[in-house]
């Protein structure tokens, strides 16, 4: 509700805007903000299948649930051979260690050392993993897998279940640990 | 074999089958030149026959006597998640060949059939849309030379003396790109108050997403259908891709399928796990866009070797996501005294720059090294000034001066 009156506020003044402008088309209140016409609506249900991506406050994460223990095994199945058994990393990434490493000569960025959100993890198994066949995962595969993979760093007990409201609660240790661009940050040599 | 092995080889088959065409033997040829006799001129074959008709082939080759190519700086464990560079050492001017242009796909290039590509751009917006590439290629469209650099360009750690330019800078390249804006788009479908980010999604199986900042995506970006006159290479984004200016290249996501418009960055992983710049301190930095002020001589570079003292042009690249380049200045004795370049123009914003020097070479070891300056007056570091604040795990942004030594022999390799 809040969003469509947000949405009638904007559009009002867009019209404004496309009234003043002598160049743009002039026949009822849609058209007239339209400013070329072209292209079809993107309702929900066109994008649902492409609409995939999660954000840190858990929006976008789908109805259902995965445990620790289903995820182990899935992880055996799907992601040993690339990430090792352990998520110690193989031909692939490691996917868990490293905490504690960052600010030494030899710093170990995996999803427990370094990952900030543990709602990234569900995004991109789910959209990009396992690499010989990605988006290939229900949602509750999703979930297991996330949650073997933050069990395996520590920040799940053995009898844990994720879901759209558990996984965006997931404390993770380097959460604070990112900052803004700093550059410029090289004074300029004397000449 | 090294391109540059091929290349010799190609150019003494081509003069082995000059003197074998000339004389009937090469014996003679092969005497005269090591005598360093001057040869007298010869009519070549192929100043005795007509050449290839027109359309051989239909889309042209470069010729078979030049063996370019793009390649990994090391094997790759997953050939589809990985990079490769682009020759710069042996390109000229400022405009990279699209079948040279660098690489870097996270899985592999998707073969995408154009009519059946969709471009969705939805999220806080008052007219969520779904575009064809007909409908793009009907709106207002621009097009605009500017460089394409990898933040990961320039390894931090590892340089070898042994590297080619190919090896060390290969992730830059600069093409003429065309499309329609990204700010064109956005006025389309009607931006919505509070929206800040828009998420920018490829289709292919990384399903590849990065946040842009709408500033940003107001500042030139382009939804991009051609590269240098052509449609896309499928390896640059065929049919679609995203083209922001200045920035890191891993923005410019290719395969273009959707743009979600919201209120926050996403927090993908490529902006999470990746693309962030870990710190001395543990802290990493985020969100880090620009490609500051770089230059690097591109001949004589690595893995040349000179052939004898003279006259020979030092040239080449600088550039800077933060408007244009100013000035360049060269080193032949490894920093000691500078000489200004000379910049060929048009100097384009966001764009590389060629710039040149003539050198005599007196024959004995030299140092060559080129420090570019943009228009905000920012000065493009050595290595120990970036390492300093920096230090060496940051893995991106290395932007420093790059140094390659003249041995006595006229072998030319990194150091400083
Ligand atoms: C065939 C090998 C392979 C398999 C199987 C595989 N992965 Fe991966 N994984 C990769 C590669 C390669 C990358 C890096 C891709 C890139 O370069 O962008 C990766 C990256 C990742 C990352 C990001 C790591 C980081 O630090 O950025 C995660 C998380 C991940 N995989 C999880 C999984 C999960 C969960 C599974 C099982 C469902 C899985 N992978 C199966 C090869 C594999």
């Amino acid at each position: 509700m809040r969003v469509s009156v947000l949405g009638t506020l904007a559009c009002l003044v867009l019209t404004g805007a496309a009234l003043a402008d002598p160049g743009g088309p002039a026949t009822g209140l849609h058209e007239r903000t339209a400013r070329f016409g072209i292209g079809r609506a993107a309702t929900p249900e066109v994008l649902a299948a492409w609409d995939i991506d999660v954000r840190a406050d858990g929006r976008g994460l789908p109805p259902g649930h995965g445990s620790v223990r289903d995820g182990a095994a899935l992880f055996g199945a799907r992601c040993a051979a690339c990430h090792g058994a352990k998520g110690e990393g193989g031909s692939a990434d490691a996917l868990a260690g490293g905490q504690g490493t960052l600010a030494t000569p030899k710093p170990v960025r995996t999803v427990g050392s370094y990952w900030p959100y543990a709602t990234t993890l569900f995004d991109y198994i789910r959209r990009a993993m396992p690499f010989d066949a990605p988006q290939s995962l229900g949602a509750d595969e999703t979930y297991a897998l996330s949650a073997y993979v933050l069990h395996l760093n520590g920040l799940l007990p053995e009898d844990a279940v994720l879901d759209a409201g558990t996984l965006p609660a997931v404390a993770m240790p380097n959460r604070n640990g990112f900052t803004g661009d700093a550059r410029p940050d090289i004074p300029v040599p004397a000449r | 074999m090294p391109p540059d092995a091929l290349r010799r080889l190609a150019h003494r088959r081509s003069f082995l089958r000059l003197a074998a065409g000339a004389t009937g033997g090469v014996g003679l040829a092969a005497t005269a030149r090591a005598a360093g006799a001057v040869e007298p001129l010869e009519v070549p074959p192929w100043s005795r026959t007509p050449g290839a008709p027109v359309a051989s082939p239909a889309y042209g080759q470069p010729s078979p006597f030049e063996r370019l190519g793009r390649r990994p700086r090391t094997p790759p464990p997953f050939p589809g998640a990985a990079s490769t560079g682009t020759p710069l050492q042996h390109l000229h001017g400022i405009i990279t060949p699209n079948g040279l242009h660098f690489e870097r796909h996270h899985a592999g290039v998707p073969a995408i059939d154009p009519d059946r590509h969709r471009v969705a751009i939805h999220g806080l917006v008052e007219r969520p849309l779904v575009l064809t590439m007909d409908d793009l290629l009907r709106m207002p469209a621009v097009s605009r030379i500017h460089f394409l650099e990898c933040s990961g360009n320039t390894p931090w750690l590892g340089a070898k003396p042994s590297w080619t330019l190919q090896e060390s800078h290969g992730l830059l390249s600069c093409s003429e790109w065309t499309g329609v804006e990204l700010a064109t788009l956005l006025d389309e479908v009607g931006v919505r108050p509070g929206a800040a980010w828009i998420l920018a999604e490829g289709a292919d199986a990384s399903g590849m997403s990065r946040s842009l900042p709408l500033d940003l995506a107001r500042d030139g970006a382009i939804l991009a259908y051609a590269q240098n006159g052509e449609r896309l290479r499928p390896e640059q984004g065929y049919p679609l891709r995203l083209f922001v200016p200045g920035v890191e290249g891993n923005l410019s996501v290719k395969w273009l399928r959707r743009l979600k418009v919201g209120d926050r960055p996403f927090q993908t992983r490529e902006e999470t796990a990746k693309y962030t710049d870990l710190m001395p301190d543990g802290t990493a930095r985020q969100f880090t866009f620009v490609m500051e002020a770089k230059s690097v001589i591109t001949t004589p570079s690595g893995g040349e070797r000179l052939g004898g003292p003279g006259f020979r042009e030092i040239r080449g690249l600088a550039w800077t996501g933060r408007g244009r380049i100013a000035r360049v200045e060269v080193s032949t004795d490894g920093g000691d005294r500078w000489q200004a370049a000379t910049l060929e123009g048009p100097v384009l914003p966001r764009c590389l720059t060629r710039f040149r020097l003539p050198w005599r070479w007196e024959g004995g070891p030299a140092q060559l090294l080129s420090r570019a300056t943009d228009e905000t007056g920012y000065v493009q570091p050595d290595r120990a000034a970036l390492v300093a604040v920096r230090g060496t795990q940051s893995f991106y942004h290395n932007n420093a001066t790059f140094g390659w030594r003249v041995a006595a022999d006229g072998g030319v390799s990194h150091a400083g």
